[in-house]
């Protein structure tokens, strides 16, 4: 039995190591920083409590951040869900090509958020303004990431063009997981299409939807590939009388507070996140679970 | 059928397949335009290409250019990709599969503390991780940053947490009657796990290969931060963030670029399209 042990603990032993080293102990000194005055460049660091979490609040950039990254996800949640749902409709019927169409609205979600950034940069500033001018459409000659109005609906377009694919595979499992009796006994008695839908099939799925939720919050929130490559955060615009950029997500607020070397105040705002993630997601996860059903 | 039927059925095919074919209107442009020279792409983003011979020039010009050493950066990502897939299967899975058999508090404590760590979005450990790679490197004398090793024990640590999960779930399914024999036999614990419990995780293993993989594949910030933005080691993403820094608006070139980078990507989902997407199901729902 004593060697049984010993070999459990050896086995324990490599990724509890570089679990420890590489989130764990970060993790506690991360919020000890986010209580000094580190700056990444002196040795010197003084403990000086709650101060940055007080002033970060008062900054226009940083309330900017949090608000556009609140409506930013707000959009996500309900696009990508709307696009997945509706795709997964669209493959599980008895449309012919289907398996090809499952494959081909999944493939976005392979490329990373860097490579997409660009991608899509090209499309907003080359492509479509192309088009606008072809075919003398007003709207579409300026990118609409030169505009701070509609910077983050261009974001939100490609965010569901990655994700939609992903969440409409949690769907397909759902739908397929629903005994089709069901569906045909409400075929029978007369019940049509949509009021089949919205009648069983989405309370049968509550479960996907809390994933797919669940998933598409988390992912918004902390979005940051390719906010950094599609916009960069621009263009400028002001907010409180400040100026501010456009689409600088939390993620890249972060990000750009440290570069700037303050890097304690960066680390207080990730602090933050993390609070609000956690606490948006144990909110989100509980309704939802309140809202499923068993067979 | 009627005939009504009939026309709303094909009128559906016909929607579905617009939509999908504007789906694929991005990759179209990447494909299109990286056979094009600036001029051309300034000229009319649109149009299709004049020469497809342009296109293996492009990508002569990225893999020959001095400011952004694009093949290292492809052969540093294949090996950091690889060597970190082998050790998370392996020891995620070891870890795992201790885990499940031993009855004790602090294996339930320890898998409690791995799942829980699923939560700490990467913002919050960035920076107090590079600080802390420098002091530990120093201290064990080993290049933790700007290092492949390094890399390689960084994605471990990060890819444990679900990957651990994952197999746990699997492995807690396997009945223990096949290790007990093997032990009666005269297996140790080491070699019943190798010669037992190892080749039965197949399946589930490779749903781990696919859901690192495309993660570390693609991932930026953390070689960015481990490896500098321009140093000796190199993973694509970053070399691609070089590539635009430095040729700022030359389509050709950062076109040409993204689509080296997701050509390996699309070429393995072409071959094995069944297990991606049982993967990331399986993934997702767990």
């Amino acid at each position: 039995m004593q060697r049984h042990s010993l070999t459990k603990v050896l086995f324990v032993l490599p990724s509890l190591f570089a679990f420890t080293m590489v989130i764990l102990i970060p993790f506690f000194y991360g919020l000890y920083f986010s209580m000094t005055d580190w700056n990444g460049v002196s040795d010197s660091i003084k403990f000086i409590g709650f101060v940055h979490f007080g002033r970060v609040f008062t900054q226009p950039s940083f309330v900017y951040s949090f608000l556009i990254s609140a409506a930013y996800t707000a959009i996500n949640v309900v696009l990508v869900n709307a696009f997945g749902f509706v795709l997964a409709l669209v493959v599980t019927s008895n449309l012919r090509f289907r398996n090809f169409y499952r494959a081909g609205f999944f493939a976005p979600y392979l490329i990373g958020g860097i490579v997409l950034g660009y991608i899509w940069q090209f499309l907003f500033n080359n492509t479509i303004p192309s088009f606008g001018k072809a075919f003398s459409i007003e709207a579409f000659q300026t990118s609409f990431l030169s505009r701070s109005a509609s910077v983050i609906w261009a974001m939100s377009i490609v965010n569901t063009w990655q994700y939609a694919g992903y969440i409409m595979l949690i769907f397909i499992a759902a739908i397929q997981a629903i005994p089709t009796s069901l569906m045909e006994a409400a075929k029978v008695d007369g019940a049509g299409y949509f009021r089949r839908v919205f009648r069983i099939l989405i309370p049968m799925m509550a479960n996907a939807f809390t994933i797919s939720l669940f998933l598409t919050l988390t992912t918004s929130f902390k979005q940051f590939d390719m906010n950094l490559t599609l916009t960069n955060g621009g263009p400028a615009t002001r907010f409180l009388g400040q100026p501010v950029m456009a689409s600088q997500l939390l993620a890249m607020d972060i990000f750009n507070t440290a570069k700037a070397n303050r890097m304690a105040e960066a680390q207080a705002i990730a602090v933050i996140l993390f609070v609000a993630l956690v606490v948006v997601s144990i909110i989100q996860v509980s309704i939802n679970k309140s809202k499923e059903v068993e067979l | 059928m009627t005939r009504s039927r009939r026309v709303s059925s094909v009128l559906g095919e016909v929607v579905v397949a617009l939509l999908f074919a504007l789906f694929m209107i991005p990759f179209a442009m990447v494909v299109l335009n990286s056979a094009k020279t600036s001029k051309e792409i300034i000229f009319d983003a649109l149009a299709l290409p004049t020469r497809w011979g342009q296109l293996l020039i492009n990508v002569g010009l990225i893999f020959n250019n001095r400011t952004v050493h694009y093949g290292n950066a492809f052969i540093d990502s294949v090996l950091i990709t690889f060597f970190s897939l082998v050790v998370i299967v392996l020891f995620s899975s070891m870890c795992a599969w201790a885990l499940v058999r031993t009855r004790k508090a602090w294996a339930t404590i320890l898998f409690f503390a791995f799942v829980s760590a699923m939560v700490i979005p990467f913002q919050v450990l960035m920076f107090p991780l590079v600080h802390w790679m420098r002091i530990l490197g120093d201290f064990l004398h080993f290049r933790l940053l700007q290092s492949i090793p390094g890399m390689v024990f960084a994605y471990l640590g990060f890819g444990a947490p679900l990957s651990i999960f994952i197999f746990h779930g699997f492995i807690k399914n396997i009945p223990y009657e096949l290790e007990e024999s093997a032990t009666i036999d005269g297996c140790s614990p080491a070699q019943t796990f190798f010669k037992i419990v190892f080749p039965l995780l197949q399946p589930i293993i490779i749903t781990v290969l696919i859901l690192n993989g495309i993660w570390i594949w693609n991932d930026y910030l953390l070689p960015l931060l481990m490896l500098g933005s321009n140093g000796a080691v190199q993973t694509i993403p970053v070399a691609v963030t070089a590539f635009a820094g430095a040729y700022l608006k030359q389509w050709d070139l950062i076109l040409t670029s993204t689509l080296i980078a997701m050509l390996p990507v699309i070429v393995l989902y072409l071959f094995a399209q069944r297990y991606i997407i049982k993967g990331m199901i399986e993934g997702a729902i767990k």
